[in-house]
């Protein structure tokens, strides 16, 4: 690591910034579409953000060791058939251990490969930085991607369904008092606007974020 | 009002800045403009200097409303007598009725809408704007008789907050506030929206209406949904009881539907109030008609719906639509050129969508919300096209 301490301030940063003032959604308003798409429930939310942690810390770290070698001229078609190679094989282990999940991500999965964060943290971090660094980012920038999926994902199942994980927690007597589910909360249109309302709650609470 | 105005004046000094209510004194400044006309003038920008406001303009649309509140009201108890097979001649019975199934909704409506405009603008500190006048009388009336509050309620908190709050608030909405609280609701809750059980109020509310039971052979159908389940060759549409709607029934306006949009009748009185008054933009209502009557005479003529064109404008939401919400001057085309196209496409697309689209019986809900949409880019086409039209000659005279 070349001397420098392997959990430095730096690499701190590295690692919280996406979390939080950096996240690559609500900051960054990276990989919606896959936001919208796979936030209908909880279980597939939650296997999706995992999905996208694992082939973003993996591709950033491949990369990064590639980083010398890589002629610039073709480096996205090099970035492009990792990440394609990683898709792949999480697509399989998706079908092998929950199939069901799988059936339910359908094409998203194989759109990982389009995902914005992937080709912006590889372009951006990885491209420029030690192995190491490179996968802090991925794991960060992952599970800042995964956060937002699972909140969105939260009030859409329990607004949407009455559920979360597929279980009703929504008990039947509120629903013999004429409560509804809500459909549109189910519809894409509604992801959409709650990811509006975490970016609008996320720059209330901090100021910094606050376009001028 | 001399008494009033002496009121106003004495407590005003509470709600200043430093005094005991000062919290709500956007509060207060909204009433005091609601009641009088403030004595400032626009001084900037505009070329008229007249006392006359927003407040003074969504007054005037909501007295246009009046006729086709009332008229509604009446229809909500007439419908309920008629299907429990009770006495349809006692007016009394079914005016109080309707006001109980109608009133409720309007109470929610304003609490709700108002309530989140007066929190907004005492945090924002601002006046409160006047938008919400129209838009809270307007959702009660583009709703089924059988919608509960609290969908209602939750709707209205959603497109005031979302579709006018975010955007800047009053005359900054890119939609029509009171048609996304019906789409919200359209889209959340499919089942208390459309179908056949919820144009009719069947139970007694809060004990009026009597206890009488559906009458056998009752259809709640509203006459767009017959039409739209109609097998091919459908030559009449019918009302609850399975009588033939003769084109001056429809025109009066004793059918189901949404509580305002049936009749007719009471639309035409609001519309020659908006029109006389200048409020409304007649380009926009009159090419709103000529765009639904054009469409629906090229779709009957080809056989792809069974009705005639003036049945379609005559059926559904069309008119309360053309009338009250197409004309909407924050949401429509603001070029006068803009007017004409803007108000085609609205009546076009509304019968394309009945027509074509067979989850959607009525559709003049999304083809005003869809054109709001584009009305800036129609704006902007046409002052582009001014533009050039003005180089061009210029040029030629050099």
């Amino acid at each position: 690591m070349g001397g420098e301490n392997m959990f430095s301030k730096k690499n701190q940063e590295v690692f919280v910034n996406p979390l939080s003032v950096n996240n690559p959604v609500t900051v960054q308003i990276l990989g919606i579409c896959s936001a919208l798409a796979v936030t209908a429930q909880l279980k597939p939310a939650i296997v999706m953000g995992l999905s996208v942690t694992a082939i973003l810390a993996v591709a950033n770290v491949v990369m990064s060791l590639m980083r010398k070698l890589v002629p610039n001229r073709i480096r996205i078609i090099v970035q492009l058939v990792v990440v394609a190679a990683l898709v792949t094989i999480v697509s399989n282990v998706l079908k092998a251990f929950v199939y069901d999940v799988s059936v339910q991500l359908s094409v998203y999965v194989g759109l990982i490969i389009t995902n914005c964060i992937l080709m912006g943290r590889l372009e951006a971090f990885a491209l420029q930085n030690k192995p190491w660094d490179s996968f802090l980012d991925g794991v960060g920038n992952g599970l800042g991607y995964a956060i937002i999926l699972v909140v969105i994902a939260f009030f859409r199942e329990l607004l949407g369904s009455g559920c979360l994980f597929g279980f009703q927690v929504i008990p039947d007597c509120v629903y013999e008092l004429g409560y509804v589910n809500n459909g549109l909360m189910l519809l894409a249109p509604m992801a959409l606007i709650l990811v509006a309302c975490v970016i609008w709650a996320q720059r209330a609470f901090n100021k910094d974020l606050q376009e001028k | 009002m001399k008494a009033l105005r002496n009121f106003l004046d004495k407590v005003k000094p509470n709600f200043e800045e430093g005094g005991k209510l000062a919290m709500f004194r956007s509060v207060f400044d909204g009433f005091e403009t609601f009641l009088f006309v403030p004595g400032t003038t626009a001084k900037h920008g505009t070329h008229i200097h007249d006392c006359i406001d927003s407040k003074r303009v969504m007054s005037m649309v909501v007295i246009a409303l009046i006729p086709a509140l009332l008229f509604g009201i009446y229809n909500v108890g007439y419908q309920h007598y008629l299907v429990t097979g009770q006495d349809t001649t006692d007016f009394c019975g079914m005016a109080v009725f309707g006001l109980a199934a109608v009133l409720p909704k309007i109470v929610v409506s304003y609490l709700v809408g108002l309530g989140i405009e007066f929190i907004v603008a005492q945090w924002k500190r601002e006046e409160i704007q006047e938008g919400f006048l129209v838009s809270g009388l307007l959702i009660p009336m583009i709703v089924p008789v059988n919608c509960p509050l609290w969908m209602l309620a939750v709707a209205t908190a959603f497109a005031v907050i979302f579709a006018k709050e975010v955007f800047g608030g009053t005359g900054m909405n890119i939609f029509n506030v009171a048609l996304i609280t019906r789409a919200f609701l359209f889209f959340s809750y499919p089942t208390a929206m459309s179908g056949d059980a919820v144009w009719i109020a069947t139970d007694p509310i809060l004990g009026i209406g009597g206890d009488a039971a559906v009458v056998d052979g009752m259809t709640g159908a509203t006459a767009l949904g017959q039409v739209a389940v109609a097998e091919s060759g459908l030559a009449t549409v019918t009302d609850a009881m399975g009588n033939t709607l003769s084109t001056m029934d429809m025109f009066i306006g004793l059918i189901p539907g949404s509580i305002g949009e049936t009749s007719k009748l009471a639309i035409l009185i609001g519309a020659v109030i908006l029109l006389l008054s200048g409020i409304a933009s007649w380009k926009t209502m009159f090419s709103v008609f000529v765009g639904g009557a054009v469409v629906g005479y090229i779709f009957n003529s080809v056989g792809a719906t069974p009705i005639t064109w003036y049945e379609h404008i005559l059926l559904g939401g069309f008119c309360f639509g053309a009338v009250f919400m197409a004309t909407d001057p924050v949401t429509s085309a603001r070029t006068e050129c803009g007017k004409y196209v803007f108000g085609f496409l609205v009546g076009a697309v509304a019968i394309v969508i009945r027509v074509l689209n067979p989850g959607f019986p009525e559709g003049m809900m999304l083809a005003i919300l869809l054109m709001n949409l584009f009305a800036p880019l129609i704006d902007n086409l046409v002052v582009q096209a001014n533009i050039n039209r003005r180089l061009k000659r210029a040029n030629k005279v050099k």
